[in-house]
Parts: structure tokens; C-alpha cells; sequence
């Protein structure tokens, strides 16, 4: 995760948009990695849409419906990488691509902060619900 | 779409909007005046199970919110219920939904029920309700850009959904249906009433990511870095505003903006409002009569300044 968090704390403009849209997409990827990993699971070389990233977020929510909390922001991480690469491949100097390098960076950085509090949380468990420990522990 | 669908309907304030939600339940109150909808209160309603309850025991939870229909059912004699937080709204469908499918919780629903002494309430004779569906549902953008008094062209608004609005997608059959229908991929009717009261929504990418809501007190810096990159987001985007549609998401916001700028050094200055709060405003309400004051977040000289206020 060190890696992703240096990569979040570059500037968006260190490297040309299209450049960046790719970086940021398997950074993505990456992190989604580390959720299925830490939950001794092997990550899917496969695609949902053409994408990875919506396969490997698919696998994630498999038994853990509270994952697709991030479904929606995979799905927009998917879109930016598209728009930017349409535009900045038309026009390499584009300020729309510029600026959607920008956005494209928070909604990685929304998906970093919420999986990596989730695997911090792990001792606490599911979205929405502090309380799992009592319910384990009743069980 | 029929006029007036959603004319008279029993109202379910819920525990927030007593609490820190008040100014939200203040707005939606004097927003349906304007607008000459009858909002009936649920008689004597019970927490709907929020988090607290459903996470020990999600029968309870399902009896809970099954009550405050029964009530508004069976003792008010209404078919539809409006609920303007996300997590109350959430429960209710969830209720709906269980009772519809699972033949477990219609026996606990229906025990618990004969012994509080009410009618066990039975899936399909509530229709629930968001706020937004109440409002975009019954006057549309055409009904109510005709009622826009003081239109609120020029504000730059980042709509935030919140992320119980829409999730669980099964819960919520009504959506996902083409044109006029709420989308749970890209949610809209936020959107559309503001921009039928003359707001400029700009494009926000994070419209309905966690905030982090559940863990603010358990887990503060998680959910202070989540809400301080929502907010940073919409600044990014060009919003003067971030409008939202949920208590717990509006005091999350509102809070840890204060404690980003303590914590991490970080000062956003965009302002957190209650979607009602802004279509109170284009209405010609008063400020003070939509809570404007009761917010953390201090928006009256923004408001000044783009002469809603």
C-alpha cells in the first residue's frame, strides 16, 4: 500500500494525462489486490467490461456484500481512465484531460482510504457495523 | 407521471432529525408548506433499528421499522411513508423487502407485534419514500421551477448521495428503471430539483462514496481523511456548496471539515446545506425559517453574497 499512498501523494501533472490515467488504474487494481490477499484469497487475472479492476472488485464483494460500498467508485475510477485516454489521445494538451487526471486522483484516493480503514478495521469487520465482535462472540 | 402523486403522506422524521438532523426536519417541513404538501407525522414512532439495533439483531430491526408502518397503515390509514434520512429510508425498505422474502422475519414481525399490542404490519401496504422521490415525484422540475421565487442561478453545487441511498440495490425495486426513475449507478433526482431551482451542479465524481459515517467516533481519522477528500473533490469540481440528502452524512461532513482543518492543517471553505435548505431558499423562504442557522457549517454570507439570503 506504501507504494499507491506515494503515487496519491505526486502531483496528478507529474506525468502526461493518458500516462497517468493508466497509473492510476492499476493502482486500483492494486489496492483491491491487497483486500483479496489479506483475505487469503488469489487475485483474478480476469475482466468484468474489459476491465480488471471491476473484475477484482467483483471478486472482493463475492460474500462481503458491504465491498460494493466501493463498487460505484471502481465504476468511476473505469470511466475517468476513458474519458481521459479519448481526450488526451485527440489532444495530448487538453486541459479537460488535465483536469479529469485531477478527479481521477481523489476517486483513487476514495477507494485507498476505504479499503485500507477497512482492512485496519478488520478486527471490527463489516461496513456499517462496529459491533460484529459482540455477534461473533455470541454466536 | 400523475400531479400532486405524493400530496398527503405520512411523515417519519426519525431519531436524527430530532437531534443533530433538526435543521433538515425544520426545512422539509417549511419546503412542504411552500409547496402545499401535507406531511402527517407517524404517531408515536420508534427508532427504525438504525445500526445500533440491526447489527446485534437484524429481526429487531426489521420489527422496528415494520411498527412505524403498521402505525402509518393501519392507525393513520396512509399508503405511503416519506422519510428524509438515509439510514431510516434504508431501514424501512430493508423491512419491506424482508418481510417480503423471508418467512422468518414475518414470524418474529409478527410475534412481536401481537405482543406490543398492534397489527402485525404486512409487505405491500407502504409505499416508502425518500424526500427527493416526495418532491421530484409529486411536483417535478416543471411544478417546481414554477413555484422558484429566488432562483439560485450562479451556485455551484457538488450533490453528495451518501452511500445508503442506494445500496443495496435489491431493496429498492423502483429504481433502475430508464427514464424518470432513480438510478442506484449515477443517482439524479438531487440533481434535477436543484437544477430546476437554477443551481449550476457541477460534475462530482464521488456522489455517493462511504463518508465514513458509521466509524466517526470509532475510527475519527479514517473518516475524517474520507470526508476530507470528498470535500476536496468538490472544491476540485468547482462547488461552492456540497448539498446533501442525509443527517448522518451532513454532520459528517460538517464535522470533520472542522477537524481536517485542526487534525491534518487542511481549510476547505466549501459549504455544507441541506438540499431542502436550497429549495427552501429558491423558494423565498426565510434563512431562519429553514434552519440556515442551526448548520456547522456557516453558509449565510455565501448566501448573502449570491442575494438568497
Amino acid at each position: 500500500m506504501a507504494e499507491i499512498a506515494e503515487l496519491l501523494e505526486a502531483p496528478a501533472a507529474a506525468a502526461p494525462p493518458a500516462e497517468r490515467a493508466r497509473d492510476y488504474l492499476f493502482a486500483g487494481e492494486a489496492v483491491l489486490e491487497h483486500w483479496l490477499t489479506a483475505h487469503e484469497r488469489e487475485p483474478t487475472q480476469s475482466a468484468v467490461e474489459g476491465f480488471r479492476l471491476l473484475a477484482l472488485h467483483r471478486q472482493g464483494a463475492k460474500g462481503d456484500p458491504s465491498f460494493n460500498a466501493c463498487r460505484e467508485t471502481c465504476r468511476e475510477l473505469v470511466y475517468h481512465h476513458n474519458v481521459i485516454l479519448d481526450v488526451a489521445l485527440a489532444a495530448p494538451d487538453n486541459a479537460e484531460a488535465a483536469s479529469r487526471v485531477v478527479m481521477m486522483r481523489f476517486v483513487l484516493n476514495h477507494l485507498y482510504l476505504f479499503v485500507s480503514g477497512k482492512l485496519e478495521e478488520a478486527g471490527l469487520g463489516e461496513f456499517c457495523c462496529s459491533a460484529r465482535p459482540l455477534r461473533t462472540q455470541s454466536a | 407521471m400523475t400531479e400532486w402523486k405524493y400530496k398527503s403522506v405520512a411523515y417519519y422524521p426519525g431519531c436524527a432529525l430530532e437531534g443533530t438532523g433538526h435543521a433538515y426536519n425544520t426545512s422539509t417541513k417549511a419546503v412542504g408548506k411552500a409547496l402545499g404538501l401535507k406531511l402527517e407525522e407517524v404517531k408515536n414512532w420508534n427508532c427504525c433499528g438504525a445500526m445500533e439495533v440491526k447489527n446485534i439483531d437484524p429481526k429487531i430491526q426489521t420489527y422496528l421499522s415494520s411498527r412505524v408502518m403498521s402505525i402509518a397503515a393501519n392507525e393513520m390509514g396512509h399508503d405511503v411513508v416519506m422519510a428524509p434520512c438515509n439510514g431510516c429510508y434504508h431501514n424501512l425498505k430493508k423491512a419491506e423487502y424482508d418481510l417480503a422474502h423471508d418467512e422468518k422475519s414475518r414470524e418474529v414481525v409478527d410475534r412481536l407485534s401481537q405482543k406490543a399490542g398492534h397489527k402485525t404490519y404486512e409487505a405491500g401496504q407502504i409505499e416508502t419514500i425518500h424526500a427527493l422521490d416526495w418532491i421530484k415525484q409529486t411536483l417535478g422540475e416543471e411544478g417546481l421551477a414554477a413555484r422558484v421565487k429566488n432562483s439560485l442561478g450562479g451556485l455551484k453545487i457538488a450533490n453528495y448521495y451518501g452511500c445508503m441511498y442506494t445500496r443495496p440495490r435489491h431493496i429498492f425495486p423502483e429504481k433502475d428503471k430508464g427514464p424518470g426513475s432513480e438510478s442506484t449507478y449515477q443517482p439524479h433526482f438531487m440533481d434535477d430539483l436543484l437544477a430546476a431551482a437554477g443551481a449550476e451542479n457541477v460534475e462530482f465524481p464521488l456522489k455517493t462514496a462511504c463518508c465514513g459515517g458509521a466509524h466517526s467516533l470509532s475510527d475519527s481519522d479514517t473518516s475524517t481523511k474520507l470526508v476530507l477528500n470528498i470535500i476536496q473533490a468538490a472544491e476540485a469540481a468547482g462547488a461552492e456548496v456540497i448539498a446533501t440528502e442525509c443527517p448522518t452524512c451532513h454532520s459528517g461532513l460538517e464535522m470533520h471539515q472542522i477537524r481536517a482543518e485542526k487534525r491534518l492543517g487542511v481549510q476547505t471553505k466549501v459549504k455544507i446545506v441541506y438540499f431542502t435548505q436550497l429549495l427552501g431558499l429558491a423558494l423565498g423562504l426565510s434563512p431562519r425559517k429553514l434552519g440556515l442557522h442551526e448548520n456547522i457549517s456557516d453558509s449565510m454570507a455565501l448566501m448573502k453574497e449570491k442575494q438568497l439570503a
